[in-house]
């Protein structure tokens, strides 16, 4: 019986360096019986880019607080485009400060959901559960 | 041409999308990823592979990536298989060796992916060996294999790899340690990690009589490192090479890919044999009655298993 995990990346692109939401939501994650892989913070979009690549990743979690996400987001797209992957193909979600206006094009983007500040981890581990369970049965 | 066909095709022209879902097919242990392992098993064997092993907190990570950064100068390209324990309770794992080599993954000429360990007990995830064959055949010259650090996990890594490093720190009663877990009759070449720190030296001594008191041709080199400050891994390259110069002899080479390719046999046909056991009794519920008979000691385990095994 093949042993199939969900391969998640949380990474966090750009300068701030308050990493405690995105180590909750991969704790979460991984409590959730997923592998995380987590690659700490400052990263570059085509560092996030090259982990995905590399790691197979089914989904990726952004989380940004610096307000630098409608700058450094769409570098992240075209970075995992460059490698061959397609943004549809993997989940995209973003957490962190992220105003109301601009969820929509950053829905328009790609991302499926961004999660703002007192997101329950359940929600998040729910989502993603969905997700792929919808992707299962599409595939059948 | 079937579609996994089509990714090794790809792979083979160093498309490294294509390597990555190879990697994943082995590690999910798919038909397709069977398929792919056959059809590049062939064409690995050229690279250099070394396991690094050693206790949680000997620095392994930090070691590798100091390695790989120094590997990387003298012109090597690399494959690094990082692996990290899967949780007993959740199934689930945080893969974080990313992080000590950050500024190694946005080299193309390295190609790191995190395993975790899935329940193998052995400091090696079940697809390890099939993920190295796999950076091999993608023509990598070295590959790294960083194990989980379990205490016991040595003769594995060792089974795999043509060099292992055995990392140990000062303090951590680590030269006692090394004896009892036959660390002497695996490493290859031994680190005294963390060596600016008290009693270093003192370890490197003990270490240095055990493998004096050793018999055989070949002296384990003792290479002393302190990989968070860059110390020391030049040295431990130039061991690795030299061992490799040595694993590179005919007759040499010959003994050890047999001693390899033996355990991994091995190993694979018991984990085969158990996964048909439990397959063949799945739902049936002769197990747990078994281990209720255990448990209340009307039956000892060997008869268990016995009865198990039967049918």
């Amino acid at each position: 019986m093949a042993d199939r995990k969900l391969r998640v990346l949380i990474a966090k692109p750009g300068l701030d360096g308050h990493d405690r939401g995105a180590k909750v939501v991969a704790r979460a994650l991984r409590d959730a019986g997923m592998e995380v892989i987590y690659t700490g913070i400052r990263q570059t979009p085509e560092m996030i880019a090259e982990a995905a690549l590399q790691e197979d990743v089914d989904v990726v979690g952004l989380s940004i607080l610096s307000g630098a996400h409608m700058e450094l987001f769409p570098r992240v797209i075209n970075a995992l485009k460059e490698r061959d992957i397609d943004p549809g193909e993997v989940l995209l979600f973003a957490g962190g400060i992220i105003p109301d206006a601009d969820i929509e094009p950053l829905k328009q983007m790609g991302f499926r959901a961004i999660f703002g500040p007192g997101t329950s981890t359940e929600d998040v581990v729910r989502f993603v559960r969905e997700w792929d369970a919808a992707r299962q049965n599409g595939a059948k | 041409m079937s579609e996994v066909d089509a990714l090794v095709e790809r792979m083979r022209e160093g498309n490294r999308r294509a390597l990555s879902r190879i990697l994943t097919l082995i590690e999910n242990d798919t038909p397709d990823g069977r398929r792919a392992l056959a059809a590049l098993y062939p064409r690995s064997g050229r690279a250099h592979t070394v396991g690094l092993t050693g206790s949680a907190g000997s620095g392994k990570s930090t070691l590798v990536g100091a390695l790989a950064r120094e590997l990387r100068r003298r012109g090597k390209t690399l494959g690094i298989v990082a692996i990290d324990p899967t949780s007993p309770f959740s199934q689930g794992a945080l893969l974080g060796d990313r992080i000590r080599m950050q500024d190694l993954t946005s080299d193309p000429q390295v190609f790191l992916r995190s395993m975790a360990t899935r329940g193998n007990l052995g400091g090696l995830a079940p697809a390890t060996a099939g993920l190295v064959t796999a950076l091999d055949a993608f023509g990598k010259d070295v590959v790294l294999v960083e194990t989980v650090g379990a205490g016991q996990d040595e003769v594995e890594v060792a089974a795999m790899a043509d060099t292992t490093v055995v990392v140990l720190t000062p303090g951590s009663g680590d030269d006692v340690q090394a004896m009892k877990a036959g660390i002497m009759e695996i490493a290859d070449v031994l680190v005294v990690n963390k060596r600016d720190l008290p009693n270093a030296d003192l370890l490197a001594r003990q270490l240095q009589s055990i493998v004096d008191a050793a018999p055989g041709e070949r002296r384990t080199p003792i290479v002393r490192t302190s990989s968070a400050l860059g110390e020391g891994i030049d040295e431990l390259a130039d061991a690795l090479e030299a061992h490799r110069d040595y694993v590179s002899q005919p007759a040499v080479r010959e003994r050890h890919r047999e001693a390899q390719a033996r355990h991994q046999v091995l190993a694979l046909a018991r984990q085969m044999l158990l996964a048909r056991v439990v397959a063949d009794h799945s739902g049936d519920g002769k197990l747990e009655e078994l281990v209720a008979r255990v448990a209340r000691r009307e039956i000892d385990p060997h008869s268990a298993a016995d009865a198990l095994i039967a049918g």
